[in-house]
């Protein structure tokens, strides 16, 4: 298979996110080598086509973002909002993430290798995201829909305001948010579980999990409540 | 939206390069915040009674040796100055709060920006690149400095509105955020008699936790601890003291910020790409700090 290299030490990111929008069809491109990225944001942003991308170095901000189809690797580090927004695919780190993995994620997985920091999988709405690490505090707030997968420890407020996305932790758990809260694992966790870790190539036991799921008792209007949740 | 950066380097040969080093960084960042820059440099003390005093003009062809002879005059004390653009770095055997009620009822045309035996303060408005060249922030030497790239949101564009703001002696604040309560900090103080230079947001924390130190007498740890609960709005707050460079975030950790740590320098930035080019930074400890944790960083150690 023939990779192409682009090199942002020569050409810039639209530059490389051009050719990753309009020329792979035409080109017959199923493999890209990004070298060079330095940590500059925006980096393979809005991949509509089924190509393997390796980015090789720390990115930016928001790299794979609104990802579909694509499966992005990044050999390194993110900053913040890796993967937000995407549809389908896969974006993996085999570093650590900042802030926001896969915030708003519809579809696809992402995993990350290290650790993911604060407000990890935020409003997700679909979107698997699977952790090797340890992920920060508000992870999985107001997460609607998919699965949030920790195979390490959980900051403060876990899952706050949680809808109907569900949490999975291996190790311990600073603290829940708002209306988030511990629920026995049942078989189809199991198999949840043990489906997200063989998608992600992680070797865990899926009996070593504990779920986090919506109380729902924020879904509707609690006057009694004085605005005290 | 601002940049914040900070460099401290632990070998003696490299405080030669500092300047060098802090510049790439700097410049990255600018696009973080386009419309004013600043750095604080802290270089080798001077002896006592000596003391820096960084100044700056507010108008063109400002008479800095008619500053010097009154001085002379006043004082009777030689002040060394050396002038570059509309500021000068000051040496002189003077006593901070003296000297600065002495200017003021002097004349309104300058400034002073910092004062204490190592701090240099530099900021002006403008496009953080042309400042830099300006003021030739790729030849400052010292252990370490902190720096700022602007994006107003909170308060007007304006050179005493640039960061680092400073408060007493070898002291100075950056902050990329924005504070929800900076007129209670600022009434607060004020009771205790504090004056303020702007309504700047960032000024208001800088004061707030030099008072706590000066009046309380406490460590800079326990005025942020204090900051953590009187203190509220979105920060990344980076400190620079003359032996210390403090890190710290907010309880939401809203505002970034990442650390690069070797054996040769600890760096700090808003964004990894303004570290990505810096030397042996593919096998530098990387981590971004967590919120309200303290991180302290002392020359030497």
């Amino acid at each position: 298979m023939t990779v192409v290299q682009l090199d942002l030490s020569r050409i810039s990111v639209r530059e490389v996110n051009e050719y990753l929008h309009h020329r792979l069809a035409i080109n017959g491109t199923r493999a890209v080598e990004i070298l060079n990225p330095n940590g500059m944001h925006n980096i393979a942003v809005g991949l509509d086509y089924p190509v393997e991308v390796h980015v090789r170095g720390n990115a930016g901000y928001f790299i794979g973002g609104m990802n579909q189809q694509a499966h992005i690797s990044v050999h390194g580090n993110v900053g913040w909002s890796v993967a937000e927004n995407i549809m389908s695919g896969s974006v993996r780190v085999k570093g650590n993430a900042s802030e926001c993995t896969a915030a708003s994620g519809h579809g696809g997985l992402v995993v990350i290798d290290g650790d993911s920091s604060s407000r990890c999988g935020i409003s997700l709405k679909g979107c698997d995201v699977v952790v090797g690490g340890s992920v920060g505090h508000m992870s999985g707030f107001m997460a609607q829909a998919g699965h949030l997968l920790v195979c390490g420890d959980a900051g403060a407020h876990l899952g706050d305001s949680l809808y109907e996305a569900v949490i999975y932790v291996r190790g311990k758990i600073d603290s829940l948010g708002a209306d988030a809260r511990e629920e026995p694992m049942q078989e189809a966790d199991y198999a949840k579980v043990r489906e997200l870790l063989k998608r992600a190539a992680f070797e865990r036991s899926p009996r070593d999990f504990k779920r986090v799921a919506s109380a729902r008792t924020l879904y509707h209007w609690n006057s009694d409540a004085h605005q005290e949740y | 939206m601002c940049g914040i950066i900070g460099l401290m380097v632990r070998k003696e040969e490299l405080r030669r390069s500092l300047g060098e080093l802090i510049l790439p960084m700097f410049d990255c960042m600018a696009e973080r915040g386009p419309d004013s820059a600043g750095l604080a440099v802290f270089a080798a003390a001077v002896e006592p009674p000596l003391r820096r005093f960084s100044l700056f003009a507010t108008g063109s062809g400002y008479d800095w040796y008619a500053l010097a002879e009154s001085l002379q005059r006043e004082f009777g004390c030689r002040a060394e100055l050396a002038v570059r653009d509309n500021r000068a770095e000051m040496i002189a055997p003077l006593e901070a709060g003296r000297f600065r009620q002495w200017l003021k009822a002097r004349d309104g045309g300058v400034r002073i920006l910092s004062a204490g035996r190592s701090i240099e303060v530099f900021k002006d408005v403008g496009r953080p690149d042309q400042v830099a060249r300006r003021y030739g922030f790729a030849e400052v030497q010292g252990t370490h400095c902190v720096g700022h790239t602007r994006m107003a949101t909170e308060s007007q564009v304006s050179p005493a509105h640039a960061h680092p703001f400073t408060a007493g002696e070898d002291f100075c604040l950056v902050h990329n955020g924005s504070l929800s309560n900076p007129y209670s900090l600022r009434r607060l103080l004020e009771e205790e008699e504090l004056e303020f230079e702007t309504d700047n947001d960032s000024e208001s924390a800088c004061r707030f936790l030099q008072w706590r130190m000066q009046r309380h007498g406490e460590t800079i740890e326990q005025a942020l601890r204090s900051a953590f609960e009187k203190v509220d709005g979105f920060y990344t707050f980076l400190i620079g003291t003359a032996r210390e460079l403090i890190l710290v975030r907010d309880a939401f950790a809203c505002k970034p910020a990442v650390v690069a740590e070797t054996e040769d320098y600890v760096a700090i930035s808003s964004e990894y790409r303004s570290l990505a080019h810096l030397p042996g930074v593919a096998n530098a400890n990387i981590f971004e700090p967590l919120p309200e944790r303290i991180y302290m960083w002392q020359v030497g150690a």
